[in-house]
């Protein structure tokens, strides 16, 4: 049905497809026509022109904590890989030796899988802080904090570093810096969830401003990137996680061990999708062609945030519909109620999640105007 | 002060270790006998002409990028099931199996490690052969469950300990999980004969133990991928329902693209069906879903009768090599004038051959010969080439007469 709109988080075009970025196809069929490679082994923790590049990208070129070499990196199978290594290393080396009551704490609403990933890693006291404001559509500031200051010393707090999932919105610099100050005097561990850098506002640099905020004030983190929606690499499986330390040898210490966890999990990570990212970030003519696609991509989200806005308040559909624009990155929190949503499916295949969660990317400027009506009638028709 | 503080240096890892001091080695005679990677005859990695005409095919087909189902690939899992359990085999006919897609033979193993340990509640202890794959003990630790050992391999005649074996998996508490090497036993390189297969699965019968096979060599033993799945395949005729890891690593090349898959043989297809959901659920947490590129490649070669039928050719080229190799060993030792018996060299299969020699041997081996292997005496036959098995012999008979 062309006017479904995809459940998952893939990117998908004007015309409703999926798009192979143009940088990426030049890439594979360079690697493709290049004989001299193999397949290989990669080392435990991958493809190192991949590991360095993807830090880099997330701490950017500059950063303090690469300049003093304290920054370590773990090739991972997608972001999801990369969270669970980092969980694992967690429950195992953090707060202790195999403390597995340590809180972890998840934003509410969050990724659903977060919390497997920290179960399955051993964690036994997974909760929530406040994070979604469902009556004023935006940030819970003030709830966020307060479950900080009470959270134990020495929680992990999963981060999401932009383009919060599933809400898509994010805190502004000035809340990351209050958010900041809180975890910095309670000593909780910051473990972002970096997925969309570039994608959600079209400037990697703006999407890793809160990570590279954290670093600068001396936090030792982790940070999951994934590279599956920036490089629309998806089944390639292509994620790093980022280690940022107090100092060089604490950092390999950690990555040694995290070597261990590796060697468990899968040996070593898949070859493919490293070098295509590997070979991008490192050729300036290439990098500078990525960081187009991107910007394509996010601003093809971007405008359509804008039109089906200005459709719904032209209709005049009852409510405020800033949040459509507000927010950010792949997912947009509507606001429908779990009948409205119900009423979308089943009478306008139109499919979200019973949360109200609407892949923005599923919008073309052919169905703006049917998704538009759509949800003009699930507000108007149902309460 | 750092998180860190009291994290300690983990220990190199022991395989991997010989590579690095390979490496770091300027002797231009160096041979690096450690790491399970075939090498052709000029000690070059091999990439699979089938490999590379499936290669060319998907970068024609400009496929799109999006996730694979979390179980993955279905033309891969199907064409691996049929692969391992053969064509005509009931269980595979009747659909009494669910294969995931898993991160080569490693990924395929921690599955299901994972599932045995959430799911198979008779028992918490899984028995390894004494030795077994290095590998092995941690993976089934870091899933949560115990190892144990049954004998093995006998050092004295540096082959199997059959009765050993035997009389050790007749004690095994009932109910236990048994891991076996389908072929080419890593590291001894000692399988059984086919008449002891038949013994040993009646006795794991006997003893109602739940069967873990690790097949990475399919192919690669003896060149016959279906000599190689006999015991697999024994075994469920005899109507155990095993569980097992398939590895394309080697006998397709594809080490670094980690192409792999998890087997589970049930009672029927609605069992499979609820098997698979569970899996689904541990694979989800681990990475989402699998890497495509491996698993397309290795789909395309075995559901493709040209590419398939390549590939049967180039695997048997691949065991071949490495049994002559063998041969030649031998006979080079013999002519170096060696009186001991390295016999054990050629009835060994597989990437791996134990030689028999002692630490301080292999120290000097490494120390005088600049030539590289595990410190357990274990040698990567495919890092043989006639260009070096004269030296190796040399080397191998100097530290042993």
């Amino acid at each position: 049905d062309s006017r479904a709109l995809p459940l998952r988080a893939a990117y998908r075009t004007d015309e409703g497809q999926p798009w192979v970025l143009p940088v990426v196809k030049k890439v594979e069929q360079m690697i493709a026509n290049d004989s001299s490679l193999n397949h290989e082994y990669l080392p435990i923790l991958g493809l190192p022109e991949f590991r360095a590049n993807a830090s880099r990208i997330a701490l950017g070129d500059d950063s303090p904590a690469i300049k003093e070499n304290r920054i370590g990196s773990v090739q991972s199978l997608g972001g999801t890989g990369a969270l669970r290594i980092g969980a694992e290393f967690l429950r195992r080396w953090y707060n202790g030796n195999n403390n597995t009551a340590t809180p972890v704490y998840i934003s509410a609403p969050s990724w659903e899988n977060h919390n497997s990933v920290f179960v399955d890693a051993g964690f036994k006291d997974i909760r929530t802080y406040r994070y979604w404001d469902a009556a004023k559509r935006g940030l819970d500031l003030q709830g966020m904090l307060d479950d900080m200051e009470k959270a134990p010393e020495f929680s992990i707090f999963i981060l999401h570093a932009c383009a919060h999932n599933p809400t898509g919105t994010d805190p502004t610099p000035d809340q990351w810096k209050q958010i900041a100050a809180v975890m910095k005097r309670r000593f909780l561990f910051p473990f972002f969830d970096s997925a969309y850098q570039g994608f959600a506002s079209g400037s990697l640099d703006k999407d890793a401003w809160a990570v590279r905020y954290f670093v600068s004030e001396g936090f030792e983190l982790f940070c999951a990137q994934s590279f599956s929606k920036n490089f629309g690499l998806y089944n390639e499986r292509v994620g790093n996680l980022t280690v940022v330390g107090k100092d060089a040898d604490n950092v390999q210490r950690v990555l040694s061990q995290m070597e261990k966890i590796v060697r468990t999990t899968w040996s070593n990570p898949p070859s493919q999708g490293a070098r295509i990212v590997a070979t991008t970030l490192s050729s300036p003519q290439l990098f500078a062609e990525w960081k187009d696609n991107v910007k394509t991509m996010a601003d093809r989200v971007l405008l359509m945030r804008s039109e089906l806005r200005s459709r719904l308040e032209s209709l005049g559909t009852p409510g405020t519909w800033n949040h459509i624009t507000e927010q950010i990155g792949m997912f947009s929190f509507t606001g429908l109620n779990p009948k409205q949503v119900e009423y979308m499916i089943k009478e306008k295949h139109i499919y979200l999640l019973a949360s109200g969660r609407i892949n923005m990317c599923g919008l073309t400027t052919k169905n703006l105007d049917y998704v538009a009506k759509s949800i003009h009638e699930a507000v108007t028709k149902i309460q | 002060s750092s998180w860190w503080s009291h994290v300690e240096m983990g220990p190199p890892d022991p395989i991997l270790g010989v590579t690095e001091a390979f490496k770091r080695d300027t002797s231009s005679k160096k041979m690096n006998l450690g790491v399970g990677a075939y090498r052709d005859d000029n000690g070059k990695p091999y990439v699979l002409n089938c490999v590379r005409k499936a290669e060319a095919m998907i970068a024609s087909k400009k496929m799109d990028k999006e996730y694979l189902p979390i179980g993955g690939l279905a033309d891969f899992t199907r064409a691996s099931a049929e692969l391992a359990l053969g064509e005509n085999s009931e269980a595979f006919k009747s659909g009494r199996y669910v294969t995931v897609q898993g991160i080569s033979g490693t990924g395929s193993l921690r599955i299901g490690a994972n599932f045995l340990q959430r799911f198979f509640k008779s028992s918490r202890d899984v028995y390894l052969p004494k030795p077994s794959w290095g590998n092995h003990t941690p993976i089934f630790r870091d899933a949560g469950l115990q190892l144990q050992a049954y004998r093995y391999y006998d050092p004295k005649t540096c082959s199997l300990d059959f009765s050993g074996a035997m009389d050790d998996i007749s004690k095994i508490p009932e109910k236990s999980i048994i891991l076996l090497h389908a072929c080419a036993h890593n590291p001894t390189g000692v399988d059984p004969r086919q008449e002891q297969w038949k013994e040993l699965a009646a006795m794991v019968k006997k003893r109602n133990l739940l069967v873990y096979f690790d097949m990475a060599y399919q192919g690669f033993a003896s060149g016959d991928i279906n000599r190689d799945a006999w015991a697999v395949r024994h075994f469920i005729e005899q109507g155990m329902n095993v569980v097992l890891s398939q590895s394309y690593a080697k006998n397709m090349g594809l080490y670094g693209e980690r192409a792999g898959a998890f087997t589970v043989v049930c009672s029927d297809a609605e069992e499979a069906k609820r098997v698979e959901s569970q899996l689904k659920i541990l694979i989800r947490p681990m990475y989402s879903n699998p890497p495509l590129n491996g698993a397309r490649i290795a789909s395309i070669i075995l559901n493709t009768p040209e590419l398939r039928k390549e590939w049967l050719v180039e695997v048997k080229g691949m065991a071949d090599r490495i049994i002559g190799m063998r041969t030649q060993l031998v006979s080079n030792l013999k002519k170096e004038g060696s009186s001991h018996n390295w016999q054990h060299i050629t009835d060994q299969i597989g990437m791996f051959c134990f030689t028999g020699l002692k630490p301080e041997q292999v120290e000097r081996l490494t120390k005088e010969f600049s030539i590289y292997m595990t410190k357990d005496g274990r040698i990567s036959v495919a890092g043989v080439t006639s260009g070096n098995v004269g030296y190796l012999a040399h080397a191998i008979h100097q530290v042993t007469k």
